[in-house]
């Protein structure tokens, strides 16, 4: 009966063994512990039953020593569980340095998916075997979380505000994709798939796929389609910051405190340009809040970071 | 009828329930035991609302298309259910039911401190139910019941602001009833009623009672913002106004967290009872079970940040909240090791409430460990918002604080109604019970590791199996909580007289009638010994003749 019928989901990232592993010993553990309790209640319940010419309690008021040993193994036990499920989040919440970027925004209810070299897909995410990818992940509205089971992680979606996850996929196949965090009628149908793929195979796929520009050749044109450039001319006499090596930099801000030069920064300043001035300048920009999308806002992200990437002819930070 | 029955307490006495009949000395009463009484009908009521709800969305769940339901409709049931169990059966079951009854009891009260208060309090209870009831027949609302904006505050469309409004009047009863029982039980308790003789039953109680006084408001400001900004854009929440949705699931976990234990707390105060009476044993290691409470209480305030791990939240907060989380699990294991180790040695009766209080030893234990899974970030990362959460939950509030309940409402059935509900029936209900529970839930711990999202109406055909298992135990779960609400009320006529003590328990409430006069004694009680001061080698009856 129970043949094909799943029991454990698949294992596909590098850090999903990991993940797994502890989840068993934690299984063991408590299987360990829910016999115990369940064995000595079961034989007190029998052992010591009230019956015709019983004993009777013996009054047993406590016991130090007892205490102290059911207080300390319990305590050693979820410490070491804790350092050791702290280094897995450590690995999952730490992105290695190069991850491939995608994009990512959800809205109710899809998925919008951009890859590095400018394809779209919504609902599906095709990613290659061995390469780690990072996602950076918006909502258009409410809060929603990308939840791929097979890689044992999740990361809500947040309005306003970015939020990354990562993995390198292990084994070719396709896998569940769920939104995770309620979000409206529609919440079990945010769904999609993951599709692993070989590289070869991932080539081929990003050849055939409908490709677009790159997120950051889309930035550099609404750059200038925005007018950015009018005032971010680059040149000494600019009225606004010149962005070249200015990625992930600390900038001076006109009153006095600072800030990293980052995607959280750069949105916030094209959505709410009077809230952090660069030192230097005057305030003149307007705002583009109800003027650019989530999408465009990472496609001119994605430019301000190449402008300081020396790999795509930027300057070094 | 009790006429025809002969019991050696025949005598016609007055007691809280003849003492008049009227139906003014019933709306009106500032009686803590007929108030607790109103509370346990409307309680009843309510599961019975929250319990269909929880059949429809099994019943959905039973196929993987969502076929009987759309999912507007299946999203405001599951919510209903939330809604209705969390606010109007779990938080208030355990304290206004048999809190209310026994607090001024077992400590030789005749009353609580503030009568009129007390009435005050569950009429706001009636009035956040009926807002509530009236909110579901104007369309319902689809929120969830952790109301996360800005989905509430902003995109939801259904009666979120009544809703709102209905949660938030009912937290001030829960935090009239909490205030009641700290001042009573500082300022009213017996002579001789010093705090180290006090059943456990009130040291839960007054832990449960700090809890409420400091974490309810929390949330009562939050839903208040929550219904300001869905009404007049108050930029709290929604990022589209400045907010920060984030936010709301601080304030909102810095009470539901807390509230978790104001569920639980009573029923371990219960389940200490149980197993005492049943064990005719002192509770092992008292003053650790008593300090456990109020240990949890305390970290209980820490920890909420656990459930935001995949929020955004940074990594080192999660940190800190998981080690915190870790600590509180320990309280929890010692009480577990303490009522195991009180049965030891003891004169075990398995009676019906004996059954739950071992079932919820069982259940708790799972529901307890598995918090632990929750509470390590590695594993949460893969497993929040899935089942296994679901599964979690249910098994520490279902199959804790529930069958507690269950345990507690057949143990001081014969105090509160003087007669006893048919023990066979109640044994073969708590099986039920147990049976169906861990065959409703045990299967969404695995469905959660597989991946399935919680408040999903459709799901992957893969995973059918399991959640038809599931449905099925619900079934069977369901007709053994409608037993108990069949034969408790027919015992009212039909059970045997109880007589004072029909336990041979320990314990001022049963120094008194069954059920009680209004005062609750004919003069006050001089309390000597210490709480369940059995003797040594103390039987249960018949044997107790013998001695």
């Amino acid at each position: 009966m129970w043949k094909g019928i799943p029991l454990f989901p698949d294992s596909a990232s590098t850090y999903s063994d990991a993940v797994d592993y502890f989840y068993l010993a934690l299984v063991v553990i408590s299987i360990f512990f829910t016999v115990l309790v369940a064995a000595l209640v079961v034989v007190f319940a029998i052992r010591f039953r009230t019956r015709p010419g019983s004993a009777g309690a013996v009054q047993i008021h406590g016991s130090h020593g007892l205490e102290i040993f059911w207080t300390v193994v319990p305590l050693v036990i979820v410490m070491a569980l804790f350092v050791w499920s702290t280094k897995i989040w450590f690995v999952i919440t730490r992105p290695p340095a190069h991850a491939e970027q995608y994009y990512v925004t959800g809205k109710q209810w899809m998925w919008k998916i951009q890859h590095p070299t400018g394809q779209r897909e919504i609902n599906m995410l095709h990613v290659p075997v061995g390469v780690p990818i990072q996602l950076r992940m918006i909502s258009e509205d409410v809060i929603h979380s990308f939840f791929i089971p097979a890689f044992r992680v999740k990361r809500d979606v947040l309005p306003g505000r970015y939020s990354t996850m990562w993995f390198e996929a292990t084994k070719a196949g396709t896998y569940h994709l769920f939104c995770a965090e309620y979000c409206g009628t529609k919440h079990s149908q945010m769904i999609g798939s993951v599709i692993v793929m070989e590289q070869a195979d991932y080539e081929l796929w990003l050849a055939g796929a409908a490709a677009g520009e790159s997120p950051q050749a889309q930035g550099e044109k609404l750059f200038a389609a925005s007018r950015c450039d009018t005032c971010h001319t680059g040149k000494p006499d600019a009225r606004g910051p010149d962005f070249k090596g200015l990625w992930g930099t600390q900038v001076q801000l006109s009153d006095g405190s600072s800030v990293i030069f980052n995607e959280d920064y750069v949105r916030e300043s094209i959505l709410l340009p009077t809230a952090k001035t660069v030192a230097g300048f005057q305030q003149l920009m307007p705002t583009y809040a109800g003027q650019l999308g989530e999408d465009q806002i990472l496609s001119l992200i994605a430019y301000l970071k190449s402008l300081s990437d020396p790999a795509q002819g930027g300057a070094k930070p | 009828m009790s006429s025809t029955v002969a019991t050696p307490a025949a005598e016609p006495r007055t007691n809280y329930l003849n003492v008049d009949y009227g139906w003014k000395s019933w709306v009106f009463s500032t009686d803590h035991k007929r108030i607790a009484v109103m509370y346990l009908i409307t309680i009843a009521f309510m599961i019975l609302v929250g319990g269909s709800f929880a059949i429809l969305v099994r019943l959905e769940l039973a196929t993987p298309a969502g076929d009987m339901l759309q999912s507007e409709t299946y999203n405001k049931i599951f919510t209903m259910h939330g809604v209705v169990m969390v606010f109007f059966f779990l938080i208030p079951g355990v304290p206004a039911v048999l809190g209310n009854f026994l607090v001024p009891i077992m400590i030789g009260a005749k009353d609580l401190a503030f009568p009129k208060v007390n009435l005050l309090s569950y009429y706001i209870f009636l009035v956040g139910i009926l807002l509530t009831l009236l909110a579901a027949a104007m369309g319902g609302i689809d929120t969830g019941w952790t109301f996360y904006t800005p989905y509430s505050s902003t995109y939801s469309n259904g009666q979120v602001a009544l809703a709102a409004v209905a949660v938030f009047i009912t937290g001030f009863s829960s935090i009239l009833t909490g205030l009641n029982f700290v001042v009573t039980i500082h300022k009213m308790r017996a002579p001789g009623m010093t705090w180290f003789r006090l059943p456990l039953f009130i040291w839960a109680h007054y832990a449960t009672s700090l809890i409420i006084l400091l974490s309810t408001p929390v949330v009562a400001i939050t839903i208040v913002l929550v219904a300001l900004e869905r009404l007049f854009h108050v930029g709290v929440f929604d990022p589209t106004y400045g907010g920060d949705p984030v936010l709301f699931q601080h304030m909102f976990w810095f009470y539901s967290h807390p509230a978790v234990y104001i569920m639980i707390l009573p029923a371990m105060g219960v389940i200490s009872e149980l197993i005492s009476a049943f064990s005719k044993k002192r509770v092992f290691g008292y003053p650790v079970v008593a300090f456990s409470s109020l240990a949890i209480a305390v970290i209980g305030f820490f920890v909420w940040g656990h459930h935001m791990f995949v929020t955004g939240q940074s990594t080192y907060a999660g940190v800190v909240f998981s080690v915190i989380t870790m600590l509180v699990a320990v309280p929890s294991a010692i009480k577990v090791f303490n009522w195991v180790s009180t049965m030891y040695k003891g004169d075990i009766w398995m009676t019906t409430p004996m059954c739950f209080a071992i079932a919820f030893i069982g259940l708790f234990t799972v529901g307890g460990l598995t918090g632990i899974f929750l509470g390590t970030m590695g594993l949460d990362i893969h497993m929040h918002d899935t089942y296994f959460v679901v599964a979690h939950f249910h098994y520490v509030m279902v199959g804790g604080m529930v069958t507690a309940f269950w345990g507690g409402l057949h143990f001081w059935w014969p105090k509160m109604f003087g007669r006893m509900y048919p023990e066979n029936m109640g044994r073969v209900s708590a099986a039920i019970i147990f049976i169906g529970f861990n065959m409703t839930f045990f299967p969404q711990f695995i469905l959660g590791y597989m991946g399935m999202p919680r408040r999903y109406h459709f799901y992957p055909e893969e995973w059918q199996v399991l959640n038809v298992l599931s449905t099925a135990g619900a079934t069977l779960l369901g007709l053994g909580y409608l037993l108990p609400m069949v034969y408790l009320p027919w015992s009212l006529k039909f059970g045997k007289v109880a007589g004072k003590n029909p336990w041979a328990a320990k314990g001022l409430e049963w120094e008194t009638d069954s059920p009680p006069t209004t005062f609750n004694f004919d003069k006050v009680p001089v309390v000597t010994e210490e709480a369940y001061a059995y003797p040594e080698g103390a039987r249960h009856q018949p044997e107790a003749k013998v001695v």
